[in-house]
């Protein structure tokens, strides 16, 4: 690897001016899961690596009944599925950080870092796309909020400008009657790279489908909401027939290509048969029953 | 470009090293501190055979930059046998052949002891699951996961006796 400067400010402004001073040439470390791997392989021209999680609002799972979560953007998967309250009220979530990578993974890599990534198959992403969340992005010019289906612009990049942090994610409080999942396909049983991923959440009411979201993973250059799936369920009675009709369509939606972990044709009908399986989780989580 | 003064702790030693910014912890252990027994496998994060337990939890050293180590306490193989007393995990995989090139062994005996520090009963399937991390071309897994299981039955016999 290249010469580089390491920086681990302590606090959330020392880390703003940091990116300020060094803009391009910088870059966040998280977990390093990604970043130190690319960093070797010459794929990265930066030469300032600036720790974040020595700064607190990238290292905090904080649960407030009013807002949601707020979940730094370094904080590693392990500490994510050992929390009682995230797994009780994310099981999507949870789903998703218990699935990147193995175990000593899990003890590094970052959700945050795992959006920023912005891979076409980033296992969380399409979870967190589901259950509604956004990313709180700092500068020292000021702060602003974007949904995570707006992050991802293209493989590999993001909607951050080069002196922005992402600091953390918001989930917003999940309503009564709500449930999620998030389910991908790979043809081993762990350690491996989605070949196409469904993330879901519903929203259920008097036998209704109240609301749905429907996010995929490595169907297209990026995380995919597909808005069509969430109306195909919105008002229709909780059943096979409105989740047959939002996986079809899933697959309709999914633009995927060909490549050595499945052709397009394989990955658009993953795309109908996970998200009609997350689906039938997500109803069961919500306590709804599919007759 | 200025090497780093770095204070850690080190299978329970205060230790200190100076390395560059770019060096890993793996590079580090292996090529500042003499500490040989963590292996450079892929050196991306794939293989498993640099794990240390950082604060309590295993990581690939590969991806764990050696400034990071500031304040830290890591556990490494070298750490894992009291004196000349090796761990019963060590004992279960010599007597169970867990091994033949030994080169991801290391590795695997320390996530396998953050294993059954955490979960001292593991199912073959969690044993399994933890392990996934690990890459092994030599034995085909089986032997390294009866090892496992033997150790956890045998250190479980010595806690209720």
């Amino acid at each position: 690897m290249h010469w580089i400067d390491y920086f681990r400010p302590a606090t959330l402004e020392a880390c703003l001016e940091a990116f300020a001073e060094h803009g391009a040439s910088a870059r966040a470390l998280a977990g390093g899961t990604d970043l130190l791997v690319q960093m070797r392989a010459g794929r990265l021209a930066n030469n300032v690596v600036v720790d974040v999680k020595a700064v607190p609002e990238l290292n905090e799972i904080r649960y407030d009944p009013g807002n949601g979560l707020t979940l730094g953007a370094a904080v590693p998967c392990y500490r994510i599925y050992g929390d009682p309250t995230v797994r009780r009220e994310y099981p999507a979530l949870i789903d998703s950080v218990s699935m990147i990578g193995g175990t000593q993974i899990q003890g590094r890599a970052s959700v945050g870092g795992n959006l920023c990534n912005a891979s076409p198959s980033a296992d969380a992403v399409p979870p967190l796309i589901a259950l509604g969340a956004t990313c709180r992005v700092a500068s020292v010019a000021g702060e602003r909020e974007i949904p995570v289906e707006d992050f991802c612009t293209a493989p590999g990049k993001n909607a951050l400008g080069e002196r922005e942090v992402l600091v953390s994610l918001n989930l917003p409080v999940p309503s009564p009657g709500s449930g999620a999942c998030y389910l991908r396909f790979i043809p081993r049983n762990e350690m491996d790279i989605a070949v196409a991923g469904a993330g879901v959440s519903v929203r259920l009411a008097n036998g209704r489908f109240d609301s749905g979201r429907v996010a995929l993973a490595a169907v297209a250059a990026t995380p995919l909401l597909v808005p069509e799936a969430g109306a195909a369920l919105s008002g229709q009675p909780v059943g096979r027939a409105a989740i047959a009709a939002a996986a079809a369509a899933a697959k309709a939606s999914a633009r995927p290509i060909s490549d050595m972990r499945g052709t397009a044709e394989y990955r658009s009908n993953l795309c109908e048969v996970l998200t009609r399986r997350a689906l039938e989780t997500a109803v069961e989580r919500a306590g709804g029953t599919l007759g | 470009m200025q090497s780093i003064h770095v204070r850690t702790k080190i299978n329970g030693q205060a230790a200190e090293f100076l390395c560059e910014p770019r060096q890993s912890l793996l590079e580090v252990l292996r090529d500042v501190l003499r500490l040989t027994g963590t292996k450079e496998g892929c050196n991306d994060g794939n293989c498993g055979a640099c794990t240390v337990e950082m604060d309590g939890r295993i990581v690939p050293a590969c991806l764990v930059l050696g400034a990071e180590a500031e304040g830290a306490d890591i556990l490494t193989i070298e750490g894992i046998a009291e004196g000349s007393a090796l761990h019963e995990l060590q004992n279960a995989f010599l007597e169970g052949a867990a091994l033949q090139c030994g080169v991801c062994t290391p590795g695997f005996i320390v996530a396998s002891k953050a294993l059954l520090d955490s979960n001292p009963d593991p199912t073959e399937e969690e044993i399994r699951f933890w392990l996934a991390n690990n890459l092994c071309r030599c034995t085909g897994y089986d032997k390294i996961v009866r090892s496992v299981q033997a150790a956890a039955e045998k250190m479980q016999q010595e806690a209720t006796s």
